[in-house]
């Protein structure tokens, strides 16, 4: 319950937090909703020295939609995402999916760039990024970058972010078609069990793209590219729906915990797949 | 190694200022420095939302904030909402509907339950219980906390109507 002391920083602008990532670079971490990390901190797991807030940091936050691409600010909260009529309307799949993370208290605070750059296989939007085939923004000393979701997560807490870069924006090609964020879960703000994020198009009654990722099912988001090709140029019909759920077992690689043993997980993720290309499929 | 933040915040209207460190969780300042006890601690990993007060506008679970972080806010916790003389719409119905037992999680569900009703004049059985689904209770098994929320819409929205 009690976190170790640090040195708290809220700077006005991003040379503000570069300047102390650069200068401490391991032990300084940036501080967003904090509903991640400070409950690491609580027990002790994350030890950080030097606390960045990003609260003050200007044009870190808000939803842009121009045309067929949105743009949003990582410091925007999971409840300015469910209640943006902008974003509802040009990615659906994101109100969908935000709805099914945490709790209310949770959703005011915690951030998108928060969720994403977390690097805990257990977040849902990292899934959801692959899946939009989101780019990430990140600052450091040296400039802008950006990084596509789907290269940016190695391994369990480990992503492309460099220690003293800041992750500053999520963004993505306005989706077109059918949608759906299916999460098997134990109950309210439990990390998935499983979960498949699917956006897919039709034309004339045939599938003519789909992109398929799962989430909790390694020790990163899995984008299944062969689990959206099985599905493209078919009528998503029966067959073609084992065919992509085949398709994503070959891609995940669960391990045991509280939420089930492997082989419940691999028919979890069997059972939320289905349910969301079937959804998709109806959407589209 | 690090110092004490000069911090300062209005808590129920009424304006604070101290030094402290900026690890101090909110619930802690409130409960300990300001003597606020009403919000309460059930856990220590940001699940049961017995701590929830109001923070500029937004219910937020007060062991999962940094004092620090909090500098400059306006906070409304149970005390701020009514008192025994004049109960809050919500009081009274977790009163006449059976709404709490122990006690322990009332304080954390009312300040929700005010928010969610500002967002949500009226919502429906399901949307109280999505909307609340941030706070625990042992005791309830939720029925009557649902029950007296929806009155509470019922009566503030009658009031409103009156008014109008």
């Amino acid at each position: 319950m009690i976190p170790a002391a640090f040195e708290y920083h809220r700077p006005k602008d991003l040379e503000g937090v570069l300047s102390v990532l650069v200068e401490h670079g391991d032990d300084a971490r940036v501080l967003a909703g904090g509903h991640s990390l400070i409950p690491m901190m609580k027990l002790r797991m994350a030890d950080v020295e030097h606390l960045i807030d990003l609260q003050d940091v200007a044009g870190m936050s808000g939803i842009a939609v121009d045309g067929g691409s949105v743009r949003i600010g990582a410091m925007t909260t999971q409840n300015d995402i469910i209640t943006s009529d902008a974003l509802a309307g040009a990615a659906p799949i994101m109100h969908e999916a935000a709805l099914q993370i945490a709790d209310p208290q949770v959703r005011y605070m915690g951030t998108v760039g928060g969720n994403v750059a977390n690097g805990d296989p257990g977040n849902d939007m990292p899934g959801l990024m692959q899946c939009l085939d989101a780019t990430f923004t990140l600052v450091g000393p040296d400039g802008e970058r950006t990084v596509a979701a789907r290269e940016f997560y190695e391994a369990a807490y480990m992503t492309d972010r460099d220690d003293a870069e800041v992750l500053t924006a999520v963004s993505f090609a306005a989706q077109a078609g059918g949608y759906a964020y299916e999460k098997q879960k134990r109950k309210i703000g439990d990390y998935a069990t499983a979960a498949a994020a699917v956006l897919l198009t039709k034309e004339g009654g045939v599938c003519t793209s789909a992109s398929i990722a799962m989430t909790n099912l390694s020790d990163t988001p899995i984008w299944s590219e062969a689990a959206g090709a099985a599905l493209a140029g078919t009528s998503v019909d029966d067959a073609a729906i084992s065919a992509a759920v085949g398709a994503m077992l070959g891609d995940i690689d669960p391990t045991e915990d509280n939420r089930g043993p492997i082989e419940f997980k691999r028919h979890a993720a069997s059972v939320v797949l289905g349910r969301a290309i079937a959804r998709a499929w109806s959407r589209a | 190694m690090s110092g004490k933040k000069h911090i300062t915040m209005t808590v129920n209207g009424e304006a604070q200022e101290f030094l402290a460190e900026p690890r101090e969780l909110l619930i802690h300042t409130l409960r300990e420095r300001l003597n606020i006890t009403g919000p309460h601690i059930g856990c220590e990993t940001s699940h049961c939302g017995a701590c929830t007060v109001t923070l500029d506008g937004k219910s937020v679970k007060s062991c999962t904030v940094f004092v620090a972080q909090a500098d400059g806010a306006d906070i409304t916790t149970i005390e701020g909402l009514g008192n025994p003389d004049s109960l809050h719409v919500l009081q009274e119905a977790f009163k006449e509907h059976h709404g709490l037992q122990c006690g322990f999680c009332t304080p954390g569900m009312i300040t929700r339950a005010s928010k969610l009703l500002e967002e949500n004049p009226s919502p429906t059985e399901e949307e109280v219980r999505f909307g609340m689904a941030g706070n625990i209770c042992r005791c309830t098994g939720y029925q009557n906390i649902v029950k007296s929320i929806l009155a509470a819409a019922t009566e503030m929205n009658a009031a409103k109507e009156a008014a109008e």
